[in-house]
């Protein structure tokens, strides 16, 4: 009878559902080894060929900015870029899905809290697309010459943007009800700020007026920081970049947060 | 000492007051209150509709009551929803699965998402028990439908839950898996899990439950025994179509309450099949003697629609 009761008293105390979590995140890496050629080796593709394209065939006739050759200069916001639009897929996908199909059934019967199945879910998008990057970083070093001033700091920024993009992509992928929604924030709005965000150019080359226009884009401060790592270069300064980073990070924090206790888009 | 007394006595679900209005307005449970007893198989019918999966739902933590209480093992379902959804297997009524998948990986995740340490020889148990055991390789799109819901089965009871609920688990099931299946039940029960199902066939119920309730648009309109229900249910009507039509039933013949059509063509006896004797051998000689003929006659039985109907008109 005692037993019975170490039980009841056992289960109402569950307080961590780590089991719950790490099932999560194996489900979601599983899912990656399932179809490496869509998930690892397309992404690193599509980014490699930036390397010869700008690294090789162009980077030779393009100056050095700040004394980094073109090539090398565009390798941290390349990455940058294949880790906001990566970690969004994976994050907005991976919760997106089984809503879609109905499997989401399981979670919501689950003796799982939300923010640990935010953990899962955001650890398993993050840890892929940061995987991601590190294999289109050690591809890069066949094109150009690299070198990583600040390793500790690069890995910080990898982590918190990695992160902090996944917990969007999570927003996303519970805010979307249909595949067009899921695809339209990403591509509307990422990719262009992506693009704009100085993975190309340094934001002093730009007229003065864009050059403050630019700061609203958030993707500056990311890959302005990421840059620093590797070169010491920086648009804006090193404490501004971390700053930023920080601050979506705490945000989308907030968001999924006010998502989940008001059990908006995932319970009727 | 007293969540022992407890927990040996009390109903093992209790709903209280619970309502549902979808945000559409709709409202599909008004104010239910329902007690399932521990260790019993609880079968729950009602026409399409009627709420069944909404009122399972809620227990289950996928939609959220409006108003009202559920405790599973004593435990409310969103205070202590950990305590409360640990106890509890659901195997939904869609096919929903994660179709690449293999049947042993999807089976073991919904053991680790309940929190329960690793334990291959369990599953390896329920595989078998359930026949998939030769399929625990084969992604889950490669099963066929029935195939399918025995996955859903097998992921329902892979943390070993006290409470079971199975939401019309006969749908598009062939006469070989709802024999397996009824086995399965009864395994479960021996075992001491309460297995709350649904269903929309009466004979279902009769087969597997101990009690029945009755649900019919959001509302629970009759909670019995089987035997009880069977009683009520057991109903027959017996239409004699008369060759010549009669003013009245004869004196002779007051015994079978019978009742005679405006007509007067037609005489409608109603027995009970349940009953030692039926009395339409008595009846027919009756007839006979007050020398009343009939060129036609038909039985029918009141199907569960009638019964619904009846019953909601009861309680109008
Ligand atoms: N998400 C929803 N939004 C609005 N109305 C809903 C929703 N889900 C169910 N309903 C309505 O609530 C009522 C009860 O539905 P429910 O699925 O609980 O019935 P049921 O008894 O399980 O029926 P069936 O036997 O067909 O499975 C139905 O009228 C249905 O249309
Ligand atoms: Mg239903």
């Amino acid at each position: 009878m005692t037993t019975v009761t170490t039980n009841r008293d056992a289960e109402a105390g569950m307080r961590l559902n780590f089991r719950a979590i790490a099932a999560i995140y194996r489900f979601e890496m599983a899912r990656t080894w399932r179809t490496p050629s869509q998930s690892i080796v397309s992404p690193v593709l599509s980014t490699a060929l930036y390397f010869v394209v700008f690294g090789g065939a162009i980077g030779s006739r393009m100056q050095s900015i700040d004394g980094v050759p073109y090539g090398a200069f565009i390798v941290p916001g390349l990455i940058m870029m294949s880790l906001l639009t990566q970690s969004i897929a994976n994050a907005s996908f991976a919760i997106y899905f089984p809503k879609f199909t109905g499997t989401i059934y399981e979670l919501l019967s689950a003796p799982v809290a939300w923010w640990e199945a935010v953990i899962g879910y955001v650890g398993a998008a993050a840890s892929k697309s940061m995987l991601l990057g590190l294999i289109i970083l050690l591809t890069a070093t066949f094109f150009v010459p690299l070198r990583i001033e600040h390793p500790a700091m690069m890995l910080l920024f990898l982590v918190l943007t990695a992160t902090t993009f996944s917990l969007f992509g999570f927003i996303i992928g519970i805010w979307a009800d249909g595949f067009e929604k899921l695809q339209v924030i990403p591509l509307l709005i990422v990719t262009p700020l992506a693009f704009l965000g100085g993975s190309f150019y340094s934001i002093a080359m730009l007229p003065p007026f864009w050059q403050k226009v630019t700061l609203f884009n958030p993707v500056v401060y990311l890959i302005s920081g990421f840059r620093w790592s590797f070169y010491g270069i920086a648009d804006v300064s090193l404490g501004v970049s971390l700053g930023m980073t920080l601050f979506f990070l705490v945000l989308c924090i907030g968001i999924v947060g006010w998502i989940f206790r008001t059990g908006y888009r995932l319970k009727n | 000492m007293a969540a022992m007394l407890m927990s040996s006595t009390s109903p093992i679900i209790s709903v209280s007051g619970l309502s549902k209005t979808y945000a559409t307005g709709f409202s599909a449970l008004k104010s239910v209150d329902l007690e399932i007893r521990r260790g019993e198989i609880f079968a729950l019918l009602g026409p399409n509709g009627a709420g069944k999966t909404t009122l399972i739902s809620i227990i289950c933590g996928l939609v959220k009551p409006s108003t009202g209480t559920v405790l599973a093992d004593g435990y409310d379902i969103i205070r202590d929803y950990r305590a409360a959804r640990a106890t509890i297997g659901l195997v939904p009524q869609e096919l929903t699965t994660d179709a690449f998948e293999t049947v042993w990986s999807t089976v073991s995740f919904s053991r680790g998402l309940f929190g329960k340490p690793k334990d291959p020889a369990f599953i390896e148990r329920i595989l078998k028990e359930l026949s998939l055991w030769d399929k625990k390789d084969t992604q889950i799109r490669r099963l066929s439908g029935g195939m399918k819901r025995r996955v859903l089965i097998a992921k329902a009871l892979a943390h070993e839950p006290r409470i079971l609920f199975l939401d019309e688990p006969t749908a598009g099931v062939d006469v070989e898996l709802r024999q397996d299946m009824w086995q399965m039940v009864r395994r479960l029960k021996e075992s001491g899990v309460t297995i709350i199902l649904t269903t929309h066939y009466i004979e279902e119920a009769e087969e597997m439950a101990d009690r029945i309730g009755v649900i019919s648009k959001g509302e629970i309109i009759l909670v019995e025994e089987k035997a009880e229900l069977m009683r009520k249910l057991g109903k027959k009507q017996l239409s004699l179509q008369l060759q010549q039509p009669i003013e009245a039933v004869p004196a002779t013949l007051a015994a079978f309450n019978l009742s005679l059509s405006p007509a007067g063509d037609e005489l409608v006896y109603t027995y009970d099949t349940q009953a030692e004797r039926t009395g339409i051998t008595t009846l027919l000689q009756g007839l006979a003697e007050a020398g009343i003929r009939f060129r036609d006659l038909s039985t029918s039985q009141s199907s569960l629609e009638d019964i619904f109907v009846s019953l909601v008109r009861e309680r109008a």
